[in-house]
């Protein structure tokens, strides 16, 4: 039986058809793939089922009975539940009152606090999504957060899981704790509607995957009896190559320096302690490690977002360790950072805009004290070229485009502006496998040119990949040095939970 | 164009519209309801505000000071600022108008000029102290501005009573040299109390469009505004940026003060409570968007329906609370953005975010 059938789904929004004539139908009790590639529509059609937007044209039927969702309501009446990547929670209250916000058991007018309690446990160990029911949102971690917008769907009844791009926000581990979730649900007769980038994943877990690209279908096919390759080009239109090629690296002068550094993380804790890294022009060097070993601290120091605490951060010779993100920035430092639509973006200025977000005051932008933006929206119509952005034109806001064209926008922004040393956090976080080499190309082409690049990635793959040298994080120290060449990711993963290594690249 | 479309998109176009008409409506109902009819007030009303020079000449003078404090209102939101406290920055401004128009003796047009700058630079700094607190301590800025206002009555009147006249209610009329009016612009208006406030006003307006869409300044605090973090990534002085929306938010609401002081009143008086144009100002930009053309747009219609309303209650014998319950339905209605969701009903499509 069908769970979920959408039938010649259209949505339109100025400028751009999202979806053209999209159909879908997903199985009872499986876990089906959405595959497609930034700015495919995938989220627009989630969206469309989850009674968030509606179609233009199109029928929905669930459990084969046609229905028309008009609103998130509908569909949760409807058993449809939807886990986005952003999550929506409500940073100071408890996991169980973000459950139950909005459905409240109540018991004479009251809230029923114990009930409610005990009926989260009771879902949680039924599916073996361990959180603890009394603990605030902002204590707990990402991967965290994200079982309870599960838990929160399965507390409304959903029968139906969208989960949009659930992988992209956490760490390794995390996703192994995820996929066991994932199993132990379609175990009990749940449907899982699951988008993701990470073929890996696909094959993985997935029964079915349908593939959709530039709104349109592609196809459906069966995971048994297809491949990475095959998936890939299904979804890009062309051959993708996984590896990246790159000649020897040939590194020059240092251009980063970082001697015995100290960071204090917000609650006061050193993230970082004593640590020594050196990037010289002309390498990648990979920062590897576990999630939350000082890895964010470090970049937001060396940008000059956070204070050092004691240590000195020196770019090509001189201390960067006291100035502020613009004299840092000027001096030659590019960040594509951790959080795009935290830190990277103004969602609500336009594409133009957001590339100019730290040259606006720069020739040709300004003139004096006058913006000039003809020059901003060429410079910004040029980026949109060159990377592959997909929007309308240049005046539509960062708002409106699909999760990975935002971090194309971003990575445009930061490549362009050319910096001696380039800081690129989980560049590829959300990119689908063409953008993805799309980029990896990029990054090698920067280190072509003589400049320094520092890769924060949680992606393993993508740090053997690139990499000229790695460092691996642990405790807020390098706990080693490893050559890409002849390391592996056992050999990482050892290092990174605190173990030691024998061979070891020295440093320099 | 393109880009004027922007600050103003259409959507916020059609809810201003539909939500004045639904509050009329409202008023219409309630007219309807008391037994008026409302027909005959609400031609009264716009009969009474517009087709006489005189009546036009005071519906301008309504006018000005609220177009200023709208101006103060929405800049302050346009850089994600809420400056609840725009009635105390505008007396303040009145103060500082009143204290150079009795104490100092200037040359007639210099005169006036200095008294304006005072109430400006005066408006600017009440608000310079909630805009640090805010910056430094991140103390919310609605808090203090509303404390701030109360400081700012009670500063006024106890300055009335003192310094600047004998124990009286009122100070002395401000010299003739500091004054607004323009004689010549009276007569034009059948000797309405007009003044040259207005100018001052859309001056202003021109000014609040041209520093934030146009200037890298203002490129600055509009992104402090939407995305304090991403601001700070690309290397803008955060602090810095809520402290001079703060201080240009509170400067228009001096120039309103101002207005008031040296265009309409002339004198100042012991107040019993606030006058209220600061507050009107949240609805004006709220009604208007945010933009410097709503704002003026927005101002224009609320000036009418407090002066014509005025008249109405003559004219029609409606009494003239039905207007403010007008006034409050426009924006309930633009608040809860009932046009946003009858449109989206209608053409099945609705604003979120990218998830
Ligand atoms: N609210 C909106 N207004 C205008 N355009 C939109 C809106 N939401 C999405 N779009 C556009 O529709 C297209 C499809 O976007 P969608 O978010 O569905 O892509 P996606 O497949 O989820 O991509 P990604 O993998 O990058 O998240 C994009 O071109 C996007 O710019
Ligand atoms: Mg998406």
């Amino acid at each position: 039986m069908n769970a979920v059938e959408m039938r010649g789904i259209t949505k339109r929004f100025p400028g751009i058809v999202a979806n053209d004539q999209v159909h879908l139908s997903v199985n009872q009790g499986e876990i089906h793939a959405l595959l497609g590639e930034n700015g495919a529509g995938k989220s627009t059609l989630m969206n469309i089922l989850f009674g968030l937007y509606q179609p233009d044209e199109g029928e929905i039927f669930i459990r084969e009975k046609p229905v028309k969702i008009t609103g998130p309501t509908k569909a949760a009446a409807l058993g449809i539940g939807m886990v986005h990547q952003h999550f929506m929670l409500v940073e100071p209250f408890t996991v169980t009152e973000n459950i139950i916000l909005g459905a409240e058991p109540t018991s004479r007018g009251c809230i029923d606090r114990h009930r409610a309690e005990r009926e989260v446990r009771e879902i949680s160990e039924k599916y073996g999504l361990r959180v603890d029911p009394t603990a605030r949102i902002r204590d707990i971690s990402v991967g965290m957060q994200q079982r309870v917008e599960i838990l929160k769907t399965l507390y409304r009844g959903a029968e139906v899981l969208i989960f949009d791009e659930p992988t992209a926000v956490l760490s390794p581990q995390e996703i192994d704790e995820l996929m066991e979730i994932m199993e132990n649900l379609v175990r009990e007769g749940k449907t899982i509607i699951f988008i993701t980038h990470k073929l890996k994943e696909i094959m993985r877990i997935c029964d079915t995957v349908t593939v959709i690209r530039r709104g349109k279908t592609i196809g459906s096919t069966s995971v048994k009896g297809t491949s990475e390759q095959e998936l890939a080009s299904m979804m890009v239109g062309r051959e993708v190559s996984f590896s990246v090629n790159k000649q020897e690296s040939r590194p020059g002068k240092t251009v980063l320096k970082v001697q015995s550094l100290t960071v204090k993380d917000s609650r006061g804790v050193e993230a970082v302690r004593g640590l020594d890294l050196e990037v010289r022009a002309g390498e990648i060097v990979g920062l590897a490690g576990v999630d939350g070993n000082g890895q964010s601290e470090l970049l937001e120091a060396i940008t000059g977002l956070r204070k050092a605490h004691a240590g000195d951060i020196l770019l090509n010779g001189e201390a960067i360790t006291r100035l502020q993100p613009r004299a840092i920035a000027r001096r030659g430092v590019g960040h594509i950072p951790e959080d795009r639509q935290k830190r990277g973006l103004v969602l609500d200025f336009s594409i133009g805009e957001n590339m100019v977000l730290q040259t606006y005051d720069q020739t040709p932008f300004a003139k004096g004290f006058l913006l000039r933006y003809p020059e901003i929206f060429r410079h910004a119509k040029r980026l949109i070229e060159d990377f592959d952005v997909r929007t309308p034109d240049e005046q539509t806001h960062a708002r409106a485009l699909s999760g990975g064209n935002q971090q194309k926008a971003i990575i445009a922004r930061e490549v362009d502006r050319d910096p001696d040393l380039l800081i690129a956090a989980q560049p590829t976080r959300g990119l689908d496998v063409g953008a993805i080499e799309f980029i990896h190309r990029r990054l090698v082409e920067q280190r072509d040119k003589g400049k320094a690049v520092l890769l924060m990635s949680l992606e393993l793959d993508e740090i053997l990949k690139l990499s000229d040298r790695i460092a691996v994080m642990y405790g807020g120290r390098i706990a080693g040095w490893l050559n890409p060449k002849t390391t592996n990711e056992e050999e990482i993963g050892l290092l990174m939970a605190g173990g030691k290594v024998g061979e070891e690249v020295a440093q320099g | 164009m393109k880009h004027l479309e922007q600050i103003h998109n259409q959507s916020a176009w059609l809810t201003s519209l539909i939500s004045v008409l639904l509050g009329m409506l409202v008023g219409a109902g309630m007219m309807l309801a008391a037994g008026y009819d409302p027909l005959l007030a609400y031609g009264a009303l716009f009969q009474n505000a517009i087709f006489q020079p005189y009546d036009l000449g005071e519906t301008i003078r309504t006018i000005t000071p609220l177009i200023l404090t709208g101006l103060a209102v929405g800049l302050a939101f346009r850089t994600g600022l809420f400056n609840i406290g725009v009635e105390g920055q505008m007396i303040i401004g009145s103060l500082a108008a009143a204290i150079v128009g009795l104490k100092f003796s200037l040359p007639p047009v210099l005169h006036s000029a200095a008294a304006v700058a005072a109430a400006a630079v005066a408006g600017a700094l009440w608000a310079f102290i909630p805009g640090l607190l805010k910056a430094v301590r991140g103390v919310h800025e609605v808090i203090t501005t509303i404390m701030m206002n109360f400081i700012a009555l009670n500063l006024s009147n106890w300055l009335v009573r003192t310094w600047l006249s004998n124990g009286a209610d009122s100070t002395d009329k401000i010299k003739e040299s500091a004054s607004l009016r323009w004689d010549l612009l009276s007569q034009w208006f059948d000797n309405s109390r007009i003044h040259l406030g207005i100018m001052i006003a859309l001056l202003a307006a021109y000014g609040m469009y041209v520093l934030l869409w146009k200037t890298t300044y203002g490129f600055e605090l509009r992104a402090v505004g939407y995305n304090p973090h991403a601001s700070e990534y690309a290397g803008m002085n955060v602090k810095r940026s809520i402290l001079s929306s703060m201080m240009i938010s509170g400067m228009f609401a001096g120039l309103a003060g101002a207005c008031q002081l040296l265009g309409t009143s002339g004198y100042l008086s012991i107040r019993g409570g606030f006058e209220g144009i600061g507050f009107d100002g949240i609805a004006v930009a709220l009604l208007g968007a945010n933009a410097p053309i709503g704002i003026l747009l927005a101002a224009v219609l609320f000036g009418v329906l407090t002066y014509g309303g005025g008249n109405m209650q003559f004219a029609a014998d409606v009494p003239f609370e039905v207007i403010r319950v007008v006034f409050a339905a426009i924006i309930l209605f633009v608040a809860a953005n009932l046009s946003q969701s009858i449109f989206s009903r209608a053409r099945g499509m609705r604003r979120e975010p990218h998830a």
